[in-house]
């Protein structure tokens, strides 16, 4: 399955956030969105996943989900959201329970994802007893378990400390190199972008327009930490952003 | 190196992080009760609290024995127990329901917040005549003032703590599709809890105040009625008495919930 975001508009009042937004996402790749702060990335994430209505246009699901999928379009969240109150693998068997999944097959899809996100060995533990590292780990097993056909993340490692954030986004890429998942990844920080998207969104400050698409072909397994290729692209990305976002902080300065 | 000097001299940083930190001290409350109550004892023992101030406590337990071997004890107190069960858990149950459906529902928030508000500045023993119309003068009015009364904190308190349920923790029950019920039963009740007992704290001791008063205002057995009696003879010692009783049963009530407390919302941090 594939989106396609149809000239997407949307305002808040007076305020205009989004300005025509044309995107395709194409099954099994990631896309990185980019922008300054306040441009709209979280709200035009909000309206992909039907949690916003857009003021004008339309995403456009093209094609089917797969049959087992239980949530086409699934968040992972900047702040984890899990419920304080159930344990790791409570979390996860509160989002296929609704589904009349229960007893052997729900213990079936908790294992296994909690295999893939290495977190066997804390199936039981209360959110309040893991770190900030693994209580995303278990956000993103929670996503898996419904197996969906689009993951939206809004910057799901900025809560993190930049080691946890190395170990996690290699948790992602092998992740998706076992089983290619499609993704719109919304973050502020280049560096993930350049290591997770196979194309990268720049957006214009507030109201957000699609400022340049950038490809990138090189395979995310042979992507890593400081190379030289990505660390191009990464300053061709800056030099994109750093206007925009002075000229939105000196807006946000006169508001 | 121009602070030579100030690198020699030395001093230990003092440590500044303590207090503000509620810590559990076990018997500290135990010995504030026990102290108080020596100093009553030994003060009318020799005669600096006059027997017309302040009974002996040392008499007060013995009454309290009478009561206890001629059987009224029980009597007064099971009248009075089942009273407070009932009333209490009338109101207290209609009020969490209707807290929530005021958490929930727009138009059931705007039509029922005002007269709420309303209602909960009434002392409701003033009401008590209108009750003994309404539901008759035994039981039935007694019950109706205790669940009148811990209604409305109830439900102040409820709809209060499903406002302040996490938003983001909703939206996660959207995003992944959950039903209208099963997001309020898995996110909206749990998120809600520790401010509802919190108000069940308050609203239990104010059924216990309402309790005594219906009891004061008409009834034969019962701690409120065991009360007056002994405060109209000027019983000193009978006075104390019940008014022992009712503490234990301030503090019995404030010891279930934090029982409740520790075993619904050991998920906090
Ligand atoms: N519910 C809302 N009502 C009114 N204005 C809103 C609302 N949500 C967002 N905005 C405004 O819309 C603009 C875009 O917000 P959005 O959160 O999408 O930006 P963002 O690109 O995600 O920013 P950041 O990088 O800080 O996360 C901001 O100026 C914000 O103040
Ligand atoms: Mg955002």
């Amino acid at each position: 399955m594939k989106l396609h975001l149809n000239k997407i508009d949307h305002r808040y009042g007076d305020m205009a956030v989004l300005q025509g937004i044309d995107l395709e996402i194409p099954s099994g790749r990631i896309v990185c969105l980019v922008g300054p702060s306040g441009c709209g990335k979280s709200t035009l994430l909000r309206i992909i996943g039907g949690l916003e209505r857009p003021t004008g246009g339309e995403v456009l699901q093209m094609g089917e989900p797969s049959s087992d999928c239980l949530n086409p379009l699934t968040y992972i969240f900047q702040d984890f959201a899990l419920l304080p109150w159930r344990s790791v693998e409570g979390n996860i068997s509160l989002v296929i329970e609704d589904h009349g999944i229960r007893g052997a097959q729900a213990r079936a899809i908790i294992d296994d994802v909690l295999a893939r996100t290495k977190l066997t060995d804390f199936a039981k533990a209360l959110p309040k007893q893991l770190s900030g590292g693994m209580k995303q780990r278990v956000a993103i097993a929670r996503a898996l378990a419904v197996n969906p056909a689009v993951m939206l993340m809004d910057e799901p490692l900025s809560a993190l400390d930049s080691q946890t954030r190395e170990l996690l986004m290699d948790d992602l890429i092998a992740l998706w190199t076992r089983t290619p998942f499609t993704a719109v990844y919304v973050t502020h920080n280049l560096a993930e972008a350049v290591r997770l998207g196979h194309s990268i969104v720049v957006l214009s400050r507030r109201p957000g327009r699609i400022r340049e698409i950038v490809h990138l072909d090189k395979p995310l397994a042979e992507r890593s930490f400081g190379d030289a290729d990505l660390e191009a692209q990464q300053k061709h990305l800056w030099t994109l952003m750093r206007d925009e976002a002075r000229a939105a902080d000196a807006e946000l300065l006169d508001a | 190196m121009p602070d030579q000097s100030a690198q020699k001299k030395s001093r230990r940083v003092d440590f500044r992080g303590g207090g503000f930190a509620p810590k559990s001290r076990r018997w500290t409350g135990a010995i504030v009760f026990a102290l108080i109550i020596i100093a009553a004892e030994v003060g009318t023992q020799t005669g600096f609290v006059s027997a017309l101030t302040l009974p002996k406590p040392s008499d007060v337990l013995e009454t309290f024995q009478d009561l206890y071997s001629s059987g009224l004890l029980w009597k007064h107190l099971g009248l009075s127990l089942s009273r407070l069960a009932i009333g209490a858990a009338l109101g207290a149950s209609i009020g969490v329901s209707v807290g929530i459906l005021i958490g929930l529902f727009s138009y059931i928030r705007a039509g029922l917040v005002p007269l709420v508000a309303a209602i909960f500045p009434i002392p409701k023993i003033a009401l008590l005549p209108l009750f003994v119309i309404w539901f008759g003068i035994d039981e039935g009015s007694k019950y109706a003032l205790i669940a009148f009364g811990t209604f409305t904190p109830t439900v102040v308190a409820t709809y209060g703590a499903v406002d302040n349920v996490d938003r983001t923790l909703i939206r996660m029950g959207q995003s992944f599709g959950l039903s209208w019920l099963s997001i309020v039963r898995k996110i909206v009740l749990p998120g809600a809890m520790p401010g509802i007992l919190s108000g069940l704290r308050i609203s239990l001791a104010i059924a216990i105040i309402l309790l005594v008063a219906a009891e004061m205002l008409g009834a034969e057995f019962g701690i409120g009625a065991y009360i007056l009696e002994a405060g109209s003879l000027y019983d000193l010692e009978r006075l104390f008495a019940g008014v022992v009783i009712l503490s234990l049963l301030g503090v019995l009530v404030s010891a279930i919930i934090t029982v409740i407390e520790r075993r619904l919302l050991g998920w906090r941090t």
